[in-house]
């Protein structure tokens, strides 16, 4: 639907090709079509704001390349810089001293928290751990039944004492679980919570009551990777609320840019460590902050085109 | 309980200066784009009210932000006809076809939908055509229980197409008004999944004529959302838009284009997890949540 960067960039780059040096104006022009690309791609306004900013200064400070000319010198920043916002320091899942390891999901609903829970029991068991799943969203209908038919297919255990839809107290089976853990060697805890607003104060408050519960290793916050604008929002308001020390994008097997990873990279810091990509439970993958780079701006044109060029 | 953005409250600030600057025309565009209306259709509409503005000699930015609502609402038209096509002609009942990609709310707004015809004094089917993801039938029973709405089920990774076929079977043996056939969650770019909902339709058709296909979208999606509906109203000719999760701070302003492009209308919103979390689209309402009244 949308022009591509490349297509965006042939215009400008055809009439930057013959100059040898970087001037401001080469640096604007090519900067504005990227901003425009980037918000095409669901990256939020500040976000692409303070990314051409600092893409602008880099590259004015520039060496000069001699392979490169000028468009192509700005696309390469780019397209490194959004590989290191993206991929800065990409780490594996931290792993508890003492077991059992505490990981606690959380995110607005239909984020993809529950399909979630049961990919990362099975990676984990494929892994050899002994994963138990918690059931702690009482409130949406079936919630507790989901995460339940997740395990049985994870082929892990579950804990799920209280029925839900409405009835019993999430940060009550939150601290249970632990117990029950330890005493059935459970060595990774996998809380699964109900879908909150980043608004909504009073869940907020529960979630990080669960936490406190918990003490988690990992608290993964969970996101849809076809959200827009809101994303810095949301992402602010979990950071806020719970905190959380790593991202989970899902529904990346569709065909939305995933803007989302920049956004959220950039304004919590925290890392993204896993795509979701499907809803079987085999589609998982870590996160590749370069094929990220390359989706959000349609950068496997763009490189061609440098080749070309 | 729309929360006013401090972007809302910036724009507002800027517009209650006298005079007109170029800071007010960033704001209206960072407004727009922030609402998730697309770089494309704000730059269009930010032109128009530049020359609108030259023409009619306008001077303050409360000139310049009365013409931005009423060209937003021009845009989502108000006159455009958004009943719920709830009634059938004759004696069978009305069908409606709840479609939408993975975790919008589809199972969601089908039960708020039941409740509020049942409150109409309507009898309604439902019709639980998500064989597939764990658990999916479980939710709309209980939405079923909880609204007063029997369920029709089918066995787990059952085959969906006959599901729905039963519900209609049973709406018109039960002489019902409407049934409503929540289907799974599917991503637009999944050409399999896509072809069997519309075999879906297709199979619901050899019983009744399906009245009213609701697109269900998030309103925290953003451009991507234009995507899906193109490809659901390819599939299975969407007639309606339920806007979902706009008691968040989404404001979901990819419906502007959607409607413009596809000429669907939005017909409902979803505020909330609650069984009367649902409203129909108010226009007025909308614009004025965009723009952070
Ligand atoms: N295509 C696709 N669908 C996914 C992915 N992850 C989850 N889903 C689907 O998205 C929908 C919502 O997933 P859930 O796991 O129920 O989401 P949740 O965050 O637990 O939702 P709530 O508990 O209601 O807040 C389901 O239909 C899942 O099958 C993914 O990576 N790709
Ligand atoms: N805040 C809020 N949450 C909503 C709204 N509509 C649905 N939800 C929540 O969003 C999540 C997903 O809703 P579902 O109705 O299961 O979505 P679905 O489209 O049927 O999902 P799949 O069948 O898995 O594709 C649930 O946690 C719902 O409670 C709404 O208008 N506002
Ligand atoms: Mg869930
Ligand atoms: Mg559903």
């Amino acid at each position: 639907m949308f022009e591509t960067l490349s297509d965006r960039l042939t215009s400008v780059f055809s009439s930057l090709r013959s100059k040898g040096r970087l001037s401001d104006a080469d640096i604007d022009a090519t900067c504005r079509e990227i901003r425009i690309a980037l918000l095409e791609a669901d990256v939020a306004l500040p976000v692409v704001k303070d990314f051409v900013a600092h893409v602008k200064e880099r590259a004015r400070g520039a060496e000069v390349s001699q392979a490169l000319n000028p468009a192509q010198q700005v696309v390469k920043i780019v397209n490194d810089e959004l590989i290191e916002i993206l991929g800065g320091e990409t780490r594996r899942l931290r792993l508890a001293k003492t077991p059992p390891t505490v990981i606690m999901l959380a995110g607005l609903q239909g984020a993809g928290k529950t399909t979630l829970a049961g990919k990362l029991a099975r990676w984990l068991r494929d892994q050899n751990h002994v994963p138990l799943l918690v059931a702690c969203d009482l409130q949406r209908p079936n919630a507790v039944q989901q995460l339940s038919v997740m395990a049985e297919r994870a082929g892990v255990a579950v804990y799920a004492p209280e029925p839900g839809n409405g009835v019993g107290d999430p940060v009550q089976v939150a601290r249970q679980s632990i117990d029950h853990a330890r005493r059935q060697q459970h060595d990774v805890v996998i809380i699964d919570t109900a879908g909150r607003l980043g608004i909504d104060q009073e869940l907020m408050a529960q979630a990080a009551d669960i936490r406190d519960a918990v003490s988690p290793d990992e608290v993964l916050f969970v996101v849809d990777a076809m959200i827009g604008q809101d994303a810095v929002t949301t992402a602010q308001a979990f950071m806020d609320g719970v905190g959380f020390d790593g991202v989970v994008l899902t529904k990346l097997d569709g065909d939305a840019r995933g803007g989302a990873a920049l956004s959220v990279r950039h304004i919590t810091g925290r890392p993204i460590m896993f795509a979701s990509t499907g809803e079987k439970l085999e589609d998982f993958d870590a996160f590749h902050p370069d094929r990220m780079a390359g989706r959000i701006l349609d950068m496997g044109d763009i490189l061609t085109l440098i080749e070309q060029a | 309980a729309r929360s006013q953005t401090t972007l809302g409250r910036g724009l507002l600030e800027l517009l209650s200066r006298d005079r007109l600057d170029d800071d007010v025309w960033d704001e209206i565009e960072e407004t727009l784009i922030t609402a998730d209306v697309g770089v494309a259709p704000t730059r269009a509409m930010v032109e128009d009210l530049k020359t609108k503005v030259k023409v009619l000699g306008s001077r303050t930015p409360s000139e310049v932000r009365a013409l931005l609502r009423a060209e937003l609402l021009t845009q989502i038209d108000p006159g455009l006809d958004r009943t719920l096509h709830t009634s059938a002609p004759g004696e069978r009942p009305a069908v409606l076809l709840v479609v939408g990609v993975n975790g919008t709310g589809k199972t969601t707004t089908t039960g708020k939908l039941a409740r509020s015809l049942i409150g109409d004094g309507k009898s309604v089917v439902l019709g639980a055509a998500d064989t597939f993801r764990a658990a999916a039938a479980d939710q709309l029973q209980t939405w079923g229980d909880r609204v007063g709405a029997p369920v029709v089920r089918g066995p787990e990774a059952g085959d969906p197409a006959s599901v729905a076929f039963d519900a209609v079977a049973r709406g018109i043996a039960d002489k019902a008004d409407v049934v409503i056939v929540d289907t799974a969650g599917r991503l637009h770019t999944k050409t399999g999944l896509m072809d069997e909902l519309g075999k879906v339709k297709r199979v619901i058709e050899k019983k009744a004529q399906v009245d009213e296909v609701l697109l269900v979208l998030d309103a925290t999606t953003g451009q991507n959302g234009m995507r899906q509906a193109q490809v659901f109203g390819e599939v299975v000719n969407i007639t309606g838009i339920a806007l979902t999760k706009l008691d968040g701070t989404a404001k979901g302003g990819i419906v502007i284009s959607v409607q413009r492009e596809l000429g669907v209308p939005v017909k409902l919103v979803g505020l909330g997890e609650g069984p009367d979390d649902l409203a129909p689209f108010d226009p007025e309402v909308f614009v004025d949540a965009l723009l952070g009244d």
